[in-house]
């Protein structure tokens, strides 16, 4: 192909896929009576910060913020250390039942969650844990599929000799585990903990099924009930928030997009 | 011989039982309970308060003969996969080849691409509503600029579909990466091989890219028709359904009978039925690869022979 086709259809394809968040920054920043005017302002007279403030106060967000940065970390923390024991020991052990455990564990990842769906809100309901962010937090603990996967790719490529070279040392399975191979681990571990972190940052299902007190709300599903009431909210405000709202996942983005191309790409087909 | 001796340590022993517990219970308790429990009370009238009471196959024989919804929302599912699956593979294949041509600046359009699909789907609404606006829109205002007068998309009911898949195709990034992954793995030789022998840039594609690519479709193809039967979140925050339940897709009518009108024994049925339905739709597809999948090991066996 002509190297001026390439490129034209590249800049072409990413203005189109810029545009939206153009439209999304110039929106927040343009003062309340031009975003209500055609045709459309590409530049807005003045710069209104003062959208964001306005924005922000018009919900309890900052209660959201502080619950979305509960949630995402523990969660993030109960993924990391669940994920990489279970993965470590399906990578360094042999024992009865292993690959058909391994194969069920596959086997889930297909499982869709509206199956899951209403059991899990009727055994949350039992424990009392509705309107808590226990829901959001706790399954993270034990381990997720997806994950366990990736980790245990990742451990099988690490030379079995550093586990015999500890273990001779005198060393117990966990210390091998927690001083050799999770060090080594560190960039298959910064892979998940961005997936979980996206994930958790930007889940709006769990919240929406498992919080109904506002107490209790998420950014993201505060942001969500938010745009229900899109017609009494102006758009500059709206637009704000949304730009806040969505700097934290780009960031995780932009400061971990190695990990996240050359690792995601590799594993989805292994 | 050590590897021997690690075997035996390992085997029988508690401790790598011990190591993947967390998984085990998670599984018991988060998955595989909530999935019988949820076949059980599928065969229930099970309402959040009141009486339980065993009703047999009749949430499923409801299902189909006496609620048109049931109907109108699994065609509304199927619509919208009919035109995203294709169009989505399309245009990420597409994307993908243009990133694998040798050019400078690949890893920012890259970015470009996959950026959209970092964001919530919250998000993702909010900023289309916008873009979508029938009067104030960026949208219309660029289809004006070439003399088209664009519909009110998110109220007009013949439009609001077209507005989900396009919003959809926007946050499929991870697709473009995986497919260019895939385009990556072909080996150089036998396009060099091919330029040799005289052939050209469409001859070589479908005849080299798209038989070596295509376990990577076969798996972006699965995953984007589970994704496509799944569409809920989206629906619920850009178009609510609407408007008159023209985008009022499966998933929000399983939600709504679990969530709205509580009743679950109902809305278990209904996850059921989809759980078969895509459970098929992956089998088909799998059966069918083996006519249009082409495995690399299979060139090298021919290449043997």
């Amino acid at each position: 192909m002509k190297k001026w086709l390439v490129y034209s259809l590249l800049i072409l394809f990413s203005l189109l896929f810029l545009a939206p968040f153009y439209w999304m920054v110039i929106t927040a920043l343009k003062p309340p009576e031009e975003v209500v005017t055609y045709p459309p302002q590409w530049f807005p007279s003045k710069l209104n910060w003062s959208n964001f403030v306005e924005g922000w106060q018009k919900q309890p967000f900052t209660t959201y913020l502080i619950n979305s940065t509960i949630v995402t970390l523990l969660a993030t923390l109960g993924a990391l250390i669940s994920s990489s024991l279970v993965a470590y020991g399906f990578a360094r052990f042999r024992f009865r039942g292993r690959e058909f455990l391994f194969m069920v564990l596959l086997a889930t990842m297909m499982i869709p969650w509206e199956v899951t769906m209403i059991p899990l809100y009727m055994e949350f309901n039992w424990l009392g844990w509705i309107n808590t962010l226990k829901p959001l937090i706790v399954p993270a603990w034990f381990g997720a599929p997806f994950y366990i996967f990736l980790l245990r790719q990742f451990i099988l490529t690490i030379p079995r000799e550093l586990d015999d070279a500890a273990r001779i040392d005198g060393a117990s399975s966990f210390q091998i585990y927690f001083r050799i191979i999770l060090p080594l681990c560190t960039p298959a571990l910064i892979l998940v903990a961005v997936f979980q972190m996206l994930a958790c940052w930007n889940d709006y299902l769990g919240p929406l099924i498992f919080l109904n007190d506002m107490s209790t709300y998420t950014l993201t599903l505060g942001l969500g009930q938010f745009m229900g009431a899109r017609d009494a909210v102006d758009t500059s405000s709206l637009m704000a928030v949304t730009v806040l709202i969505s700097l934290p996942p780009m960031l995780i983005f932009f400061f971990a997009q190695r990990y996240i191309v050359e690792n995601l790409t590799g594993a989805g087909l292994k | 011989m050590k590897k021997g001796r690690h075997l035996r340590h390992g085997r029988g022993a508690i401790t790598p039982y011990l190591f993947i517990l967390p998984w085990l219970f998670g599984f018991l308790a988060f998955t595989f309970g909530p999935m019988l429990f949820s076949l059980v009370i599928s065969f229930f009238d099970w309402p959040v308060v009141g009486e339980v009471s065993f009703v047999g196959v009749d949430n499923y024989v409801t299902m189909f003969t006496d609620d048109p919804l049931f109907w109108t929302s699994l065609w509304i599912t199927v619509k919208f996969a009919l035109l995203f699956v294709p169009l989505n593979m399309l245009i990420a294949l597409m994307l993908a080849l243009l990133l694998n041509q040798k050019v400078r600046l690949t890893g920012l359009f890259r970015s470009v691409f996959y950026l959209p699909s970092v964001i919530s789907l919250v998000s993702l609404s909010m900023i289309w509503a916008w873009v979508y606006h029938g009067e104030f829109g960026i949208l219309n205002y660029a289809l004006s600029l070439i003399g088209i007068e664009g519909p009110d998309w998110l109220n007009d009911e013949s439009w609001a579909m077209v507005a989900m898949v396009l919003a959809s195709l926007w946050g499929q990034g991870s697709m473009v990466l995986i497919f260019l992954a895939g385009l990556k793995s072909i080996p150089t030789e036998l396009y060099e091989a091919a330029a040799i022998d005289g052939a050209g840039a469409v001859r070589t594609f479908f005849r080299i890219t798209l038989p070596l690519l295509s376990p990577t479709i076969l798996f972006n193809l699965i995953t984007t028709i589970i994704s496509a039967f799944q569409t809920l979140v989206l629906a619920m925050t850009l178009t609510g359904g609407g408007p008159l339940q023209s985008t009022y897709f499966y998933a929000m009518y399983a939600y709504d009978n679990a969530f709205k009108y509580f009743k679950m024994g109902y809305s278990a049925a209904n996850s059921w039925f989809m759980f078969l339905i895509i459970l098929t739709l992956t089998l088909l597809v799998f059966k069918s690869s083996a006519l249009w999948v082409f495995y690399e090991s299979e060139v090298k066996k021919e290449e043997a022979a």
